[in-house]
């Protein structure tokens, strides 16, 4: 049975689409058949962070308005070929995703793959509505900062009563936290809020923690998921999140501060 | 504040004091979430009618619904004008 996993955030530059790319990677090398969605209609970014840009011919919309099959539209990811994207249209028209298109493309797709990931917009738009609302399972990205805090709290909010599962009384969606772009020395040294004071207030499962990292803009720069980079910090973070989300036992890493006395005195990274 | 507390505050960091105030935004913005959708023109009508007969402030009136595990509760308050102002 497919699995549709809806990568939400609300509030815009936390890490969705770096997630949505590393996951349904993740996903995919662990030998399932994953597709991934860019719902970010009119700035379509997925697409770049695959570095399958110049691969874009046919659109999500295009799908939708049968203007082409989804065959046409999905493109094979070259690192992996059990991952397949489905790249966000450019156009400005706001109406251009309809739930029932949504939800026809989400039902062909469910006949091949294992999963879907769904990259959400940011805000709580139609977008935003329409990539949350089929799901079974959130991954919540959140920064340990209070703006995104208090916008992940929204968006959970939404997830409870505006999604499919809600609205026909179904078992709710299954809700998962991922901290990103955290860092344990400023949380040591009481700057940031550490993992434990974000599931004080928002009282989700921890997924992982994504810790603050140069290895994610090397991997926008390139246009790989950073989960492929297998040797830094972000990219085993996620591999970490993958295996637990696939029912691995893993302990959390990347929480606790484990510089050494010179690093820390020469400020290294 | 003193300069001591200022120092003190400073070497603690902010991050409890951001932990504090999403506690207690997030807690009152749950509460308002689960009000049923409506309560604000149930509060408008019931201003209206009010004011035919007493002439109260816009914000004199409020309405707070309440949840619990088994009753859920619509409390009304309405502060009346003071004697001496009264003027109808």
């Amino acid at each position: 049975m497919a699995r549709i996993i809806v990568v939400t955030s609300g509030k815009g530059g936390v890490g969705k689409t770096t997630t949505s790319a590393a996951i349904a990677m993740g996903l995919a090398k662990k030998g399932h058949k994953t597709a991934v969605i860019d719902f970010d209609v009119g700035l379509r970014n997925l697409d770049l962070i695959m570095g399958c840009e110049r691969r874009v011919v046919y659109d999500f919309v295009n799908v939708i308005n049968q203007e082409a099959s989804l065959n046409q539209a999905l493109i094979r990811d070259k690192n992996c070929n059990l991952l397949y994207i489905l790249p966000a249209s450019q156009t400005r028209d706001k109406d251009a995703l309809s739930q029932e298109g949504v939800g026809r493309v989400l039902d062909e797709l469910k006949k091949d793959f294992k999963y879907i990931v769904c990259d959400s917009p940011a805000g709580i738009e139609k977008g935003a509505h329409l990539a949350m609302y089929f799901a079974d399972d959130a991954f919540v990205v959140t920064n340990p900062e209070v703006s995104s805090v208090r916008d992940s709290d929204r968006m959970l909010g939404i997830l409870a009563s505006k999604s499919r599962r809600a609205e026909q009384n179904e078992e709710p969606i299954k809700e998962y936290l991922l901290l990103t772009r955290y860092s344990p020395e400023r949380v040591k040294l009481g700057e940031m809020l550490s993992v434990d004071d974000v599931q004080d207030i928002l009282s989700l499962h921890l997924l992982g923690v994504i810790p603050e990292s140069k290895s994610v803009l090397n991997a926008s720069n390139s246009g790989t998921p950073v989960i492929l980079d297998e040797k830094s910090d972000a990219g085993q973070a996620y591999a970490d999140i993958v295996a637990r989300y696939l029912g691995e036992n893993r302990p959390h890493r990347f929480i606790d501060d484990k510089k050494g006395f010179f690093s820390k005195l020469f400020g290294s990274k | 504040m003193s300069l001591l507390d200022y120092f003190r505050i400073s070497k603690v960091g902010t991050a409890s004091l951001a932990k504090e105030r999403l506690q207690i935004l997030v807690a009152h913005e749950r509460s308002y979430r689960n009000q049923p959708s409506y309560l604000p023109q149930l509060q408008k009508e019931l201003l209206e009618v009010i004011r035919k007969y007493i002439n109260v402030e816009q914000d004199a009136i409020s309405v707070n619904f309440e949840q619990d595990e088994n009753q859920e509760t619509l409390e009304v308050n309405i502060v009346l004008p003071d004697l001496n102002t009264k003027n109808t």
